[in-house]
């Protein structure tokens, strides 16, 4: 298992080199292959009045005139050993990993994704939690009363959760619960779980409601799927046969060995979600990794971008690493092998 | 708005007191907007002469009334407390007064800082007039306006109890001269202080790193400012944020944003960059030495959230969870369509005229549209009501007849083009126009709008579907925003080579007057290889008259050109006006005190009061 474990990790250090150098290509060298000199992209980052000599000011103290092999090499070096960056009337560490800093702010990337974090991993986390449960529950219900009324309605509800955009049912939920019931809180709460659980709890409430209905509705189906197929096999018949109970039957043997697909799908939605809930957050104004990413796009601050792209990869790889060694949990024929 | 303001060292030299200065922070808001001289209050109690705001004309009145806020004061009252909610839909400009240039950051900004000068907090045409702030008087000139003395107020200090003086001034102009550390500030000093090679204090071997010789401070009170050339405006770069005081020892450059050492009556309890900061009172704020700028400071706490969903904002203001949307954009289309809809909802509401014009470029680089009679037949045939309806119907704005909006001083009523009486456009007079240029049968051209604009696609879609009656075919061409002018419209070899005969486009001022408005959409000669905002008006009468009335101190008589500059680039059909445009904003009903200030074309920021405890 330790060198399992060891391979998986020496392949995501490789695959995390792979996105970064990817990621950078794409921000950094496509623009110039397509024509742009060093003071195009520069202008995106001066004020309104700039002219030509300013921009070219810019474009050197942003690096951006340098070779791209260079740029990369810099920014790579920040990622092991830390930079500097200027502040003016000083020049500050920016300590390793460091991610580069934004064009926009001129912040270092990093603590700025790590302060909005805690919102992103309490947004999908909440959601995780709801999502997971009430998928599989409504799953496993639907499968066990397949064809009759209960499994209609929760495959309909389903089918909606899976069709409604975020940004509809947030807007829409924020005007009846928050705005027109006042049960919930407006848009933009958002309390730290340290400073106050409940409150925490409160201000998330609707974002995780909503997000897991979205979430919710693909887990429930695929349980479905899974169920009716393994409730049909013959060890389920044998588990019958023994005299065990019911309950034991689906939950123990039925619904362990329908978990598997779930767990993986689970890992990949979990990672992609940590990477940025970029509409849920929009959505409800949360200051996490997605909006960030959003306003990153929106000021085309290219190093948030990248930021945001190098955390939601590592979160993608992590999750991934996590599910396959959770496999040996949950299956025990993997343990076997 | 297109906005890029730079301007070349003639006009700088040339330019009037006023018409320059008044240019200075155009490209401030992104919604530039100002209101109409008078309000339009139906019914209600009204009152006239000073108000609680800070004094000014206009009256006030207390019954809730569509546009009660524009003109006059709607809910004076002088009771202080509570938390003033404001919400942003994107990231702050900048909290640094070196590096903002938006307007709804101008007229924030004196909450926590005070410039030199100021524009009063009054409502109507008394909102766009210079008071002095931080210094005693306005500027002294002297040395035929190269030279500008201003003495600092006695007794004014920092949030930290130290007494401000003319060297914390003079430092905060050093430092906004960078731009590599605050790139996104405006250069007027940069281009019209005698800086003799002066480029930023953190490169300065002036142990005080206050080097820089075009500033003097013989003493802590003083102050004096040496230009390259004279320049009787410069009152207008002393209301600039760049002169709010900083004091050296507290400078962090590009960090400085995060704890912005304050000088006005509020100072930051907190701030989340990107989320939220709070302003709360300044102790050393002191009322008796700012007698002039017309602040009432009156919530106890006034709190921004940032990056707020732009639609939530506007459910939150009409549910009365936010007080104001900062940008000062107004209400978005769907909002508008409750608001307007419900009379409860309208009497909370302002829809205040905005020095804007949205309208297309015809351009005389592309054949067969270098023939005047061509041109002329666009301007026949184009059905001036698909254009208002593209911008949202009547809410939008009003039909444009002429180039110049209504509320610029010196505009007057020229349609030479029958916007007025044939808004549907005329086919007759534009087949006849099409005959007289050599096209009968109509020719093809192509017109370019912003991607990301919605209602300018709707624009050229419209003009594609009435010039079709006349035989003129239209294939639209989007491209980005963001390069628009740098590589496409805004780039003559661009724009020729690639046939854009026309080029939907809009224009704003930020506040009402004719220079701020025209001189970088029709000077010819600040059309350079890319990157205009000039997008092909090339007439030498226009650049005469533009040089006229630099040189014209008579107001009255400066006012009169802009409206002849209109009238010849109305002759010249090489422009289809669109719309003027107005806004939309909404005022719950706990604020007092709430007015459109002309110099912002926003509600005033600094006269604001809640309410709610």
């Amino acid at each position: 298992m330790l060198v399992y474990i060891v391979r998986r990790l020496f392949i995501a250090v490789v695959l995390l080199f792979i996105v970064t150098a990817v990621a950078f290509s794409i921000f950094f060298l496509v623009p110039r292959i397509a024509g742009a000199s060093a003071d195009d992209l520069a202008s995106r980052y001066v004020g309104k009045s700039a002219g030509a000599e300013q921009i070219h000011q810019t474009a050197v103290h942003l690096g951006l005139t340098d070779p791209i092999w260079v740029q990369y090499g810099r920014f790579a070096k920040g990622i092991f050993v830390g930079s500097n960056y200027d502040t003016g009337p000083s020049v500050e560490r920016c300590p390793a990993p460091c991610l580069g800093y934004s064009f926009v702010t001129q912040n270092p990337v990093l603590p700025d994704l790590l302060k909005r974090l805690p919102v992103t991993m309490s947004l999908a986390g909440g959601a995780a939690v709801l999502w997971l449960l009430g998928g599989v529950f409504a799953g496993v219900v639907s499968a066990l009363r397949r064809g009759t009324v209960i499994d209609r309605t929760a495959m309909g509800i389903a089918l909606a959760g899976v069709s409604l955009p975020i940004f509809f049912t947030g807007l829409l939920s924020l005007s009846i619960f928050s705005y027109a019931l006042g049960w919930t809180a407006p848009g933009g709460s958002y309390t730290s779980i340290t400073t106050n659980p409940g409150s925490w709890a409160y201000d998330l409430m609707l974002p995780w409601i909503t997000l897991a209905f979205l979430y919710a509705a693909a887990y429930a189906r695929l349980t479905r799927a899974g169920m009716l197929e393994t409730m049909n096999e013959d060890y389920i018949r044998t588990a019958r046969a023994k005299g065990l109970r019911e309950s034991d039957v689906v939950i123990k043997h039925g619904l362990r060995a329908s978990l598997t697909p779930i767990l993986t799908i689970f890992g990949l939605d979990l990672g992609l979600l940590l990477g940025g809930a970029i509409l849920t957050e929009t959505a409800y104004s949360l200051p996490g990794i997605g909006q960030y990413a959003l306003i990153g796009l929106n000021t085309n601050d290219l190093p948030k971008v990248l930021g945001v792209t190098i955390l939601g990869a590592t979160f993608i790889i992590v999750a991934n690493l996590v599910v396959d060694l959770l496999y040996a949990v949950v299956d025990p024929r993997v343990r076997t092998r | 708005m297109p906005c890029t303001m730079k301007r070349t060292p003639r006009t700088a030299a040339l330019a009037g007191v006023a018409v320059v200065a008044l240019t200075l922070t155009a490209c401030g808001s992104s919604s530039k907007k100002a209101s109409t001289p008078s309000g339009s209050a139906t019914g209600g109690a009204t009152s006239s002469g000073a108000s609680a705001s800070g004094g000014g004309g206009g009256g006030s009145t207390t019954t809730a009334a569509f546009n009660a806020g524009v003109g006059k004061v709607f809910n004076p009252s002088t009771a202080k407390g509570g938390t003033l909610r404001m919400a942003h839909s994107g990231d702050f400009d900048s909290l640094d007064p070196a590096d903002t240039y938006y307007g709804y950051s101008w007229n924030f900004i004196r909450n926590y800082g005070r410039t030199l000068v100021v524009f009063k907090s009054a409502p109507g045409a008394a909102g766009a007039q210079l008071v002095p702030d931080l210094a005693e008087t306005l500027g002294v000139p002297s040395d035929g306006n190269k030279t500008w003395t201003y003495k600092i107020r006695k007794g004014v200090k920092f949030e930290d109890g130290t007494v401000i003086t003319s060297k914390d001034v003079k430092y905060a102009v050093e430092r906004s001269l960078d731009k590599t550390v605050f790139p996104d500030g405006p250069t007027y000093f940069n281009d019209n202080l005698d800086l003799q090679g002066y480029t930023s204090p953190y490169k300065d071997t002036d142990p005080n790193k206050l080097g820089l010789k075009a500033i003097d401070t013989p003493d802590d009170n003083t102050i004096v400012f040496h230009l390259k050339a004279g320049f009787s405006g410069f009152d207008y770069f002393a209301q600039l944020p760049q002169t709010i005081p900083v004091p050296q020892a507290k400078d962090t450059g590009t960090k400085y944003k995060e704890h912005v050492i304050s000088s006005g009556p509020y100072m930051f309890a907190s701030n989340d960059l990107g989320k939220k900061f709070v302003l709360k009172r300044n102790p050393y704020y002191d009322a008796a030495t700012d007698p002039d700028s017309g602040r009432l400071a009156l919530p106890d706490q006034i709190s921004v959230e940032l990056n707020v969903n732009a639609a939530d904002i506007d459910n939150r203001l009409l549910s009365g969870d936010l007080d104001v949307q900062i940008e000062g954009t107004g209400l978005g289309a769907e909002a508008q369509g409750k608001v307007l809809s419900d009379p409860k909802l309208k009497a909370n509401s302002d829809s205040a005229a905005i020095a804007r014009t949205w309208f297309t470029v015809v351009n005389s680089d592309v054949a067969p549209l270098n023939n005047i009679d061509c041109r002329k037949a666009v301007q026949y045939a184009a059905d001036k009501v698909g254009y208002q309806r593209s911008y949202g119907g009547a809410t939008g704005g009003d039909i444009a007849t002429s180039l110049l909006p209504p509320l610029i001083p010196g505009a007057r009523k020229i349609d030479l083009y029958e916007a007025a009486a044939m808004p549907g456009g005329d086919v007759a007079k534009a087949k006849a126009a099409l005959t007289a240029c050599g096209q009968p049968n109509g020719f093809s051209t192509n017109i370019s709008y912003r991607v990301e604009r919605p209602k300018e696609k709707a624009v050229a879609e419209e003009l594609q579907q009435s010039l079709a009656k006349v035989g003129i075919k239209l294939t639209i061409k989007p491209y980005p925003q963001g390069d628009y002018f740098k590589l496409y419209a805004g780039k003559p070899d661009f724009a020729k080579s690639n046939g854009l005969g026309l080029m939907v486009y809009g224009w704003g001022a930020d506040w009402p007057d004719g220079y701020g408005f025209l001189e970088q959409i029709v000077d010819s000669r600040t059309i350079r290889a890319a990157g205009n905002t000039n997008l092909g008006i090339k007439l030498p009468e226009v650049d005469a008259l533009l040089d006229k009335a630099f040189a014209t101190t008579d107001i009255t008589a400066r006012e009169k050109i802009w409206g002849d500059i209109d009238q010849k680039v109305m002759e010249s059909g090489e422009v289809l006006p669109g719309i003027w445009a107005k806004g939309l904003d909404y005022r719950p009903p706990n604020l007092t005190n709430v007015f459109v200030n002309d110099g912002f074309g926003e509600y005033d920021y600094t006269t604001l009061g809640t309410t709610k405890t």
